[in-house]
């Protein structure tokens, strides 16, 4: 079977045995479904030895009929761009059902048959050449993320599930209008109406259709990142959701958002995003200092790395608003680089969680003393996503600033100042929950991290490190790519 | 020539100890931390003792491409030019000193390896400041030892003060650094490279009329940036309450070294602020007016550290004076001197406050002079050093500042020369309260052990004779831009006298008769209060900037925007919306055919024209 399509099915399959095991056998369950996504990493990693940086176009491209009626195909392939998008999912993947192996006791079965499910849609719509296919999997990934919160989440699981599927659901309506009307532009200049996306691109549309089809794009793209004022219904999806759901929401869900103005956005109407780029470049500024003021303020651990989010999100959307090589490319890994190190807080405070049940940064402090790894790994992850040089965020973040730079000074200043936000409510968290004295004594049994949870960290803070300290084989792959992107502009 | 294994001793010695300190013994420790940074400074000797550069020349090494995006890319080179020869030499050998001492000091304290393993790691990234050989690799280095600083500061992480100092640290640090990121990026925008050489180099070619104004703009951020580092106006705050950090920390990070980086990055920048008078003279008056008043604050601090960290803030204004007036080698000289002695000075606390069971209040001091002779001898000699006294080594370095400040503008020398009179008051008033008179606490003090004298007497040897033994102006001659000026008797002479002067005057206030400082300090009573706590900038900037910060994001941004105008008003409003217009539509369900009939007829007709609109739109 072809290389890609056995990636995506693998995890496909795994749901339909998972399915026919009993729901008493927990720890089979467990097992298999780890199994499986690991096996699914395995089958990942080697694309990056396999892949042709020097050639153009998409690879390892899989192709068969899918609706001929519609022109609609299955059709996969990936470019530099999406390659480290699978990887990071294929990687989160498994991190995800390893954290969850003690968390999840009630309904353990369906649990990983949704983060099964949920695999299967983030590779496919990474891997989707087609607009067709790429919109179902971006409206399949609701489904299962929608269950994980709503049944394993916290306290107020149900609103935050609902507030999530109607805000995305809400998007992908418009984004789906927009689709449907691009099609029709193409069945009015393609020989054969069809949703695959190298021959849309070859559409040249007048700037009216454009501005419409983009801003069609945008609000379903937007929403999913989330770019203010679209971004309400993270703080609550982020923090109710149980630590597989948050790991995976932060570390892939919200690079759909990216990734869509990345693969289609950008190259299909170019100069309507041209015309929007001072208006995304505010958004992603208002953004960053916007989610980082709020984080400075937030009483709860969760709540605070959610709104974290949101303000590195909006590097990564400002880095697209520069449209220029430096920019997307650095936005790509900085997008890799927010997967890594926002999942890696995000399973920290879930280890916190499962053992305290409290999430409340007020209850925490001095706990460097009672588990002194745990305080390590943690002080790596903030450093990391305050952009400390050698760790990755930082090459991330420069990338963007000099991308933004070139074309406003004033962007790349504000964005800056988001910066120097950015360490201090990291490190007022890390102070307030690791340093000082042992105030509560409920903290005092603590255990540290245990090998499993080891387990899921290591991976993230090697890479984190490798990312920081040599960039340049990421930069390499994203090369030609981005330049294609590029190009397209100022025709 | 190998140049990466300097800063790669450190680097391991810090791994192996982060690694293996839980399971291996002081000793071993000991071994590792000082060892490797000792393997370091024996490294830097044997490549300067066998090519030692020429002036203008450099031993480079070019090791892998680090960025490269779009067409700009960056290697990580290392560079060892005489200018950087100087900083190694520093760096390694007070390093070494100050480690040695550290493993006495530190062996009755909790996390003996964690200690260790920050400060090597902290030698490393210093070493990596000094030889990069480019903007961004140095502010690996610059990010770096802030991050260790950081972790030393807040060593005894149990106490608030301390791990708040460390925050306050790192973030007015990080104001600085938005000024070195924005710089950066105006350099590679204006000369397409971050390489030191590459830039000094376009420069000079530079037309000026293009030049003036994006090189004033550029010097100004690095400005802030160093200021951050170095604790100028406005961002010194956090260098006072660093001193929560254990004493060899305050000595070797915020006394010899990181804090010099500062002027150490003016001096790599030399070129552009050479072309940016407006920039340079900013640096100056920064310089002269911290210095000022920095000295005036130690005049009156009671906790003997404090009065060394607002000292070390007065000596780096000293230094940035010297920038700014264009005296570059001068500024290097210093940053050299400085370090023997007041790493010397903050050592020879340490060892007071050793001797006294962490007492730091010098009210409670006193009389120690025969209880710890070699701490009082050695701890003179730094004090004479700093104040400057004839033959000194600060003598030769502040003089040639002092010649510097008049040579850019008379009146300058002059609040120079009385920050140089303070100086030397506040350092000898230290010394009377220390030694002299009689001892006013309840401890039982004892000399140090050999580990912690033995550096003492290192440095105090360099405190006397470094200046006169090492001339570093004539060293750096064709390396770091200079005007000559020539050597004038008369200022030389009113610049000794000053700090003779101030020796006196303290010596009459503190020992002659005792009374006499209190009964100053109740006639102006407004004027020392507000010296006294420190012209209340903390408290200044906490209300004029952190809280309105903190009401603006609760109050304002998160609690009424984000909750109830974003979410409350729209999100909820349009789901209220949705449920409002559900009802109404139910009405439309009635089972009633023919009004279907009728619907399916608007739908249809609805859908045609919307289509024959897009399709028109082509």
């Amino acid at each position: 079977m072809p290389w890609l399509t056995a990636l995506l099915a693998l995890p496909f399959f795994g749901l339909i045995v998972l399915l026919a095991i009993p729901g008493q056998a927990r720890n089979l369950v467990r097992l298999w479904a780890n199994a499986v996504l690991l096996a699914g990493l395995g089958l990942a990693l080697p694309l990056w030895q396999a892949f042709d940086r020097s050639a153009g176009s998409y690879q390892f491209v899989d192709r068969m009929p899918w609706i001929p009626t519609l022109g609609a195909q299955f059709l996969l392939g990936v470019d530099g761009i999406s390659l480290l998008l699978v990887l990071l999912t294929s990687l989160l993947g498994p991190i995800a059902a390893l954290a969850s192996w003690n968390a999840i006791e009630d309904r353990t079965k369906e649990f990983y048959a949704m983060l099964l499910l949920l695999q299967f849609g983030m590779l496919g719509l990474f891997l989707s050449l087609d607009l067709l296919l790429f919109f179902v999997f971006f409206e399949v990934v609701l489904v299962p993320m929608y269950f994980l919160i709503g049944i394993w989440g916290g306290e107020r699981r149900l609103y935050a599930a609902i507030k999530f599927f109607l805000y995305t659901l809400a998007g992908s309506v418009v984004l789906l209008l927009g689709i449907i009307a691009l099609y029709w532009q193409g069945g009015l200049q393609l020989a054969q109406p069809t949703f695959e996306i190298a021959e849309l691109l070859k559409l040249r549309m007048p700037l009216d259709v454009q501005r419409w089809l983009f801003w069609a794009f945008f609000v379903g793209f937007a929403i999913k990142v989330p770019m203010v004022p679209f971004h309400t219904w993270l703080p609550d999806a982020h923090t109710e959701a149980p630590t597989a759901g948050s790991v995976l929401l932060a570390g892939v869900l919200l690079k759909m958002g990216t990734y869509g103005f990345v693969r289609l956005s950008l190259p299909l109407f170019p100069e309507a995003a041209q015309e929007a780029a001072p208006i995304l470049a505010v958004l992603s500024i208002v953004a960053i200092l916007y989610g980082a003021l709020i984080s400075l303020m937030q009483q709860d651990w969760k709540r605070l790395v959610a709104y974290s989010s949101v303000s590195h999100m909006g590097f990564c959307t400002l880095g697209l608003a520069a449209m220029n090589s430096n920019g997307i490319a650095g936005s790509v890994l900085q997008q890799v680089n927010h997967g890594i190190s926002t999942s890696l807080l995000f399973l920290l405070v879930g280890f916190i969680y499962e053992r305290r049940h409290t999430r409340q940064i007020a209850d925490f402090g001095g706990l460097a003393v009672v588990m002194p790894r745990f305080a390590f790994v943690f002080a790596v992850a903030v450093f990391s996503s305050a952009g400390l040089p050698l760790l990755n965020g930082f090459i991330g973040e420069f990338t963007i600033l000099q991308g933004a730079f070139i074309v406003s000074r004033t962007w790349a200043a504000f964005a800056v100042f988001g910066i120097v936000l950015g360490a201090a409510y990291l490190l007022w968290l890390y102070q307030r929950t690791m340093l000082g004295d042992l105030r509560n004594e409920a903290n005092r049994g603590l255990a540290d991290l245990s090998p499993r949870e080891w387990a899921t960290v290591l991976p993230l803070l090697a890479l984190a490190l490798a990312i920081g300290v040599y960039p340049k084989p990421w930069f390499a792959v994203l090369e030609r790519p981005v330049l294609e992107i590029v190009g397209r502009f100022g025709r | 020539m190998q140049l990466w294994l300097i800063p790669i001793f450190p680097l391991l010695g810090a791994a192996l100890n982060g690694f293996t300190g839980r399971r291996t013994s002081q000793g071993i420790q000991s071994a590792i931390a000082v060892g490797s940074v000792l393997l370091s400074f024996l490294w830097v000797l044997n490549i300067l003792l066998n090519s030692m550069p020429a002036p203008g020349a450099e031993i480079r090494e070019s090791y892998f491409t680090w960025i490269s995006s779009g067409n700009f890319s960056l290697s990580v080179d290392l560079v060892v030019d005489r200018l950087t020869a100087v900083m190694l030499l520093v760096v390694t050998g007070i390093g070494t000193l100050i480690h040695i001492y550290a493993t006495s000091y530190m062996s009755h304290e909790g996390g003996f390896y964690r200690f260790f393993t920050y400060l090597n790691l902290f030698m490393f990234f210093m070493l990596v400041l000094v030889m990069s050989g480019n903007f961004l690799l140095l502010f690996v280095g610059w990010e770096g030892v802030g991050l260790c600083s950081y972790l030393l500061i807040g060593f005894y992480f149990l106490k608030k003060s301390a791990s708040d100092a460390g925050k306050k640290a790192f973030i007015v640090n990080r104001i600085g650094d938005f000024g070195v990121l924005l710089a950066m990026l105006l350099l590679i925008n204006t000369f397409g490279s971050l390489d030191f050489k590459t830039i000094a180099d376009k420069v000079k070619t530079m037309p000026v009329e293009l030049s003036a104004g994006i090189l004033t703009a550029i010097c100004l951020l690095l400005l802030l940036g160093a200021a951050g580092k170095s604790a100028q106006i406005p961002l010194y705050t956090w260098l006072p309450d660093a001193m929560e950090g254990p004493t060899p920390v305050s000595a070797l990070i915020h006394a010899a070294t990181m804090v010099t980086a500062g002027v150490y990055l003016c001096c790599r920048a030399s070129a552009l602020f050479e072309h940016a008078p407006i920039a340079q003279d900013t640096v100056a008056y920064i310089g002269l007016a911290t210095a000022f008043f920095a000295a005036t604050i130690g005049l009156v601090q009671n906790d003997i550290k404090k009065v060394y960290a607002y000292s070390t803030v007065s000596q780096l204004g000293f230094m940035f004076l010297a920038v700014g007036s264009g005296a570059y080698a001068a500024a290097i000289f210093h940053v050299v001197t400085h370090a023997f002695f007041k790493a010397l000075l903050f050592l020879g606390s340490g060892s007071v406050i050793h001797a006294l069971e962490g007492e730091q209040d010098m009210r409670h001091m006193g009389g120690l002079r025969g209880k710890l002779p070699i701490t009082f001898f050695t701890l003179l000699m730094g004090a004479l050093a700093i104040a400057g006294f004839p033959f000194f080594s600060g003598w030769y370095s502040k003089e040639a500042i002092l010649s510097a400040a008049h040579a850019h503008s008379p009146w300058m020398f002059w609040v120079a020369a009385l920050t140089a009179m303070m100086t030397a008051f506040y350092v000898f008033r230290t010394i009377w309260l220390t030694f002299f008179g009689e001892y006013k606490g309840h401890a039982h003090p004892h000399e140090s052990p050999a580990a912690m004298w033995i550096p003492l007497a290192v440095l105090a040897v360099l405190s006397v004779v470094g200046g006169f033994l090492f001339n570093v102006p004539h060293f750096l001659e064709g390396v770091l831009p200079a005007h000559a000026h020539g050597h004038d008797m008369t200022l030389e002479i009113i610049g000794s006298s000053a700090g003779l002067l101030g020796i006196a005057l303290s010596y009459l206030f503190y020992v002659a008769s005792p009374g006499l400082a209190d009964s100053f300090a109740e006639s102006f009573s407004g004027l020392y209060n507000l010296v006294y706590n420190k012209y209340f900038v903390d408290e200044v900037y906490d209300a004029a900037v952190v809280h309105p910060l903190e009401r603006t994001s609760r109050g304002f941004l998160w609690k009424f925007l984000d909750q109830n105008v974003i979410d409350e008003g729209m999100v909820h409003g349009a789901s209220s919306g949705a449920l409002g217009l559900g009802s109404l539509l139910r009405l439309l369900q009635g089972g009633v055919v023919r009004n279907y009939a009728t619907w399916v007829v608007l739908g249809a007709v609805f859908i045609f024209s919307a289509f024959s609109l897009l399709g028109g739109a082509r």
